[in-house]
């Protein structure tokens, strides 16, 4: 039993400086930082903090944030369990290419993306003259903010769920076919309840990303205010307007709904490990 | 499946939401100012006596959606597709750039008087309290020991203002040796720490996260950055600088796709009144209405030695002079 403890401490000077760095590490890069967030936010006190979070332009952030979360998380969805659908169940040509393409946007800088979409959408564009004469808006505008979002969020769900399903392999999917099955049925019953924590822990994921997405989203939003400000850029607005006290009140909401999103998956974690 | 079908729902009614976007409805109008970084405080005050003055005079209601970023980076914005009825820029070739995209109406400098000018600038310098560097001219920055905050010339307007102020200086000194004047310059980006890409930022850098030992700036922005500061901050005029003349001018083929011309175009000459010309000279820009600039001569240095664009042969020809690809610029930046 005494032996059992002894190992357990760290051994020598050595155990503990690496203790320490880690220590240091996190209480600079992460304790400390979020601090600074909620000591700004409320170093006037609490009415310039409710004030800065009931403001009219924040509220709007907000639900343009929210707003293109949604959606952004929908798509990539049903995009994900497609595609992963396809890709573990099924052999075809071209399916190695088609994974790596899947994963190009997390290797892809968001301003790339963001200028691509400029190119491929904007002014200059052969397609300008057609989405004007039809009055579509693109760039400059929400569409454009909820493609940038979609695109940098791309392959969140879809890589949390493909291990687990790879493993899995499609004995009981075919076993169910075999037994008259239909696709749905096979689906549901089959296939999703193995996949289901991987799945809801890749849509944490998603939500997440989707929060804080900064550069493609300032590339292709024009910051019009209250029209296309989602809360990271309206954050940098306020801070650009020494404004910093507003600014880390707003930062505050995103902080709070990230801290909430750690929580939900924790949760999620224990739950598929329980 | 179901799933499937709310999710297309979803995205249908958030994209259509995203096309809604009305300039005109009813008895309301919208109007979309780009403008560049350190018009934010001046427009939101402009703004509410311009839609009082527009319901008096119309009846109509109009608000105004501000955007505001490094004047070189609004003017491409707004030649990609950004849908502005009006662009406030920092300099004239800005707006030259929408226009030779197609969007503004060629001439659009005289449309209104005083080159499409409403309220001038300078370039002075913030230095900290108590200007402990000694800092009080041109020359002093090229020292040694001072390390120098101004925005990058090819995304900003106010740092294009900023190395034709300095050149102007120099060109002064060394009447106008060309080769002392560029050694000159050179010398005085080798001590630029921070080379934000907008006027704005580099502001913040200075300020905020107390960069550099003095922020070359528009005199509008140092005394904002003063008002802000409890103290921490001195301005200094140099003997030179230039006259800043930030411009304005409706986008055309914008204004007419929403139906807005008549009420942009109120919009800017409505800049001109005594009104606005208060309000511009209370955020601390010159009014080009020569009495009530007179009247804040305690506020504004008129002392100072201004050269004018012109001197430099106009817009165009500093453009590509000094700041196009291969210009002056780009051969002191090279490092």
């Amino acid at each position: 039993m005494e032996n059992e403890t002894e190992l357990r401490k760290p051994k020598g000077a050595g155990g503990y400086v690496l203790i320490a760095v880690s220590a240091i590490f996190f209480f600079v890069f992460l304790i400390l930082p979020l601090v600074t967030v909620f000591q700004n936010a409320f170093s006037d006190g609490m009415l310039p903090y409710f004030k800065a979070v009931m403001d009219v332009y924040t509220r709007k952030a907000t639900l343009l944030t929210l707003e293109v979360t949604a959606i952004a998380l929908c798509v990539n969805t049903v995009f994900g369990l497609f595609a992963v659908w396809a890709v573990t169940k099924f052999q075809f040509q071209g399916k190695r290419i088609l994974t790596t393409l899947i994963d190009l946007p997390v290797s892809v800088s968001p301003v790339i993306a963001g200028l691509m979409y400029i190119l491929l959408y904007g002014r200059t564009s052969p397609l300008y003259p057609w989405l004007k004469s039809h009055s579509i808006h693109i760039v400059f505008a929400v569409p454009a903010i909820v493609i940038a979002t979609i695109f940098v969020t791309f392959p969140y769900v879809f890589r949390e769920i493909v291990p687990v399903l790879e493993t899995e392999g499609t004995d009981e999917e075919e076993a169910a076919a075999i037994m008259g099955a239909n696709w749905w049925t096979i689906f549901s019953r089959v296939t999703f309840p193995h996949m289901k924590w991987a799945f809801f822990y890749g849509i944490v994921l998603c939500t997440a990303r989707a929060m804080g997405e900064f550069g493609a989203v300032s590339i292709l939003s024009g910051h019009l205010r209250g029209l296309t400000n989602t809360l990271p850029l309206h954050v940098e607005i306020l801070f650009n307007e020494f404004n910093s006290q507003a600014a880390f009140a707003v930062s505050s909401i995103l902080v709070i709904i990230a801290i909430g999103i750690l929580i939900v998956r924790s949760l999620l974690e224990a739950r598929a490990k329980g | 499946m179901k799933a499937a079908g709310l999710a297309a729902l979803v995205l249908l009614t958030g994209l259509l939401a995203g096309c809604g976007y009305q300039a005109v409805s009813g008895n309301h109008v919208t109007l979309i100012n780009v403008s560049y970084d350190p018009t934010r405080e001046f427009y939101e005050s402009y703004n509410k006596v311009f839609a009082g003055y527009w319901e008096a005079k119309t009846g109509e209601n109009v608000s105004v959606v501000q955007s505001h970023g490094g004047s070189g980076k609004q003017a491409l914005e707004v030649a990609n597709g950004l849908e502005a009825d009006v662009v406030t820029l920092a300099l004239e070739s800005d707006i030259d750039a929408v226009e030779s995209a197609g969007l503004i109406d060629q001439g659009w400098i005289d449309e209104l008087p005083d080159d499409s000018a409403p309220y001038t600038s300078t370039i002075v310098f913030l230095v900290r309290k108590g200007n402990p560097k000694n800092i009080q001219d041109w020359d002093d920055l090229v020292r040694d020991d001072v390390a120098i905050v101004t925005p990058n010339p090819k995304t900003s307007g106010g740092a294009r203002w900023n190395f034709l102020a300095a050149w102007s200086y120099a060109s002064q000194k060394y009447h106008g040796d060309e080769d002392k004047c560029r050694a000159f310059v050179k010398k005085l980006y080798e001590h630029v720490v921070v080379l934000d890409s907008g006027a704005r930022a580099a502001t913040t850098s200075f300020t905020g996260n107390g960069q550099g030992d003095v922020l070359i700036c528009w005199e509008n922005e140092a005394y904002l950055s003063l008002a802000d500061s409890d103290g921490a901050y001195e301005m200094i005029t140099p003997s030179v600088s230039i006259l800043a003349q930030p411009s304005v001018a409706v986008v055309d083929a914008n204004a007419q796709d929403h139906g807005t011309a008549d009420v942009a175009e109120a919009y800017l000459s409505y800049l001109y009144s005594d009104k606005a010309q208060e309000i511009a000279a209370q955020y601390y820009y010159r009014p080009v209405n020569k009495e009530i600039l007179k009247k804040h001569s305690d506020t504004f240095d008129l002392t100072m030695k201004l050269t004018t664009i012109d001197d430099f042969g106009g817009w165009d020809e500093a453009q590509r002079r000094f700041f196009a690809d291969g210009g002056i610029f780009d051969s002191i930046y090279e490092h």
